[in-house]
């Protein structure tokens, strides 16, 4: 399967591995990080006092809540 | 429509939102494409052996950190003239990403010059001047965390990523500034002599796509977190005045 690296294959497979690890950690800790943050906020806006949950299509775009907006678009 | 409507955070999650997905795909089947290609499907070259494999992880990973850099620097630009939060987080977001494609440019080649030079490291112009871009951009995420007002962050991290610019364009440059060192010339150029082989230049381009299209996806889903996470501060601070 893995082909003849001759008597490089070390270096060549140490370079691919170290590579692909620090990728793959890069994007394992930004989607944690998204999902951190994004549940965070999403609880913060369920714990607000409901006469402040008004969705931003009732209220002009001055007065919705922080939040609202990005919530209504998903 | 104007390209500033984008500076809006909530037009900005919109189009972000929408790209994602397929930014994120793209980058994936690019890169699995390109480096399953280079690593299985190319020959060795009669000079560097299979270690011109490497190629394919050193070339567009050096070439994105070096670009990384020239973005923060404009949307650093745009932060200092227009004061657009989305850009200054999108400086913030793009620094991690940056650093990482700094550390594989280093790492792999070192991996590929102790073989071929019988070094790990040489203070050629090149290395040394992306020595100090890595550098920097570990002080420009260092200053983001050290300073707790984000407005004051955004102005010096600015400043600093001016000032890091002129390594980035070095970096870029230094062959031909200094003429000397042992790291050789540019892979690719549109002089077709000076070029790779065909049959190393079309995968390599794959995986250039490939990291210019994870960089796209990560960069929008870390600015996303950032504007989420400014939304979640601003919360806390309006809960706190409220009681």
């Amino acid at each position: 399967m893995i082909p003849d690296l001759g008597k490089y294959a070390v270096w060549v497979l140490a370079a691919y591995g170290v590579s692909l690890t620090l990728l793959v950690g890069l994007v394992a800790l930004s989607l944690q990080q998204a999902r951190r943050t994004l549940a965070e906020l999403r609880r913060m806006e369920e714990s607000r006092p409901p006469q402040r949950r008004r969705g931003p299509e009732t209220l002009p775009r001055e007065q919705a809540p922080v939040g609202a907006e990005e919530r209504a678009n998903g | 429509m104007s390209l500033w409507e984008y500076a809006n955070p909530k037009r900005f999650m919109a189009l972000s939102g929408a790209v994602l997905p397929w930014a994120s795909a793209l980058a994936a089947l690019c890169l699995v494409t390109g480096l399953i290609w280079g690593f299985f499907f190319t020959p060795d070259d009669f000079r560097q052996g299979s270690t011109v494999k490497i190629i394919y992880l050193h070339v567009p990973s050096a070439l994105m950190a070096i670009n990384v850099w020239l973005m923060m620097l404009v949307t650093s630009l745009i932060w200092i003239v227009r004061r657009h939060h989305v850009s200054a987080l999108a400086a913030k977001a793009a620094a991690p990403i940056g650093a990482t494609f700094t550390v594989i440019a280093l790492v792999t080649g070192a991996l590929w010059g102790q073989p071929m030079w019988g070094s790990w490291w040489e203070w050629d112009p090149r290395l040394t001047s992306f020595l100090v871009l890595f550098l920097f951009y570990l002080g420009y995420m260092a200053l983001w965390a050290a300073i707790d007002n984000p407005d004051t962050a955004a102005d010096l991290t600015s400043v600093l990523c001016l000032v890091g610019s002129v390594f980035a364009i070095l970096s870029r440059y230094a062959l031909v500034f200094w003429n000397q060192g042992l790291h050789q010339g540019a892979s690719l150029s549109l002089d077709k002599e000076e070029n790779v082989a065909d049959v190393f230049w079309y995968p390599l381009l794959v995986c250039i796509a490939g990291f210019v299209l994870l960089f796209v996806a990560l960069v929008f889903l870390r600015t996303r977190t950032e504007i989420r996470a400014r939304r979640i501060k601003a919360l806390t601070a309006r809960e706190r005045m409220a009681g």
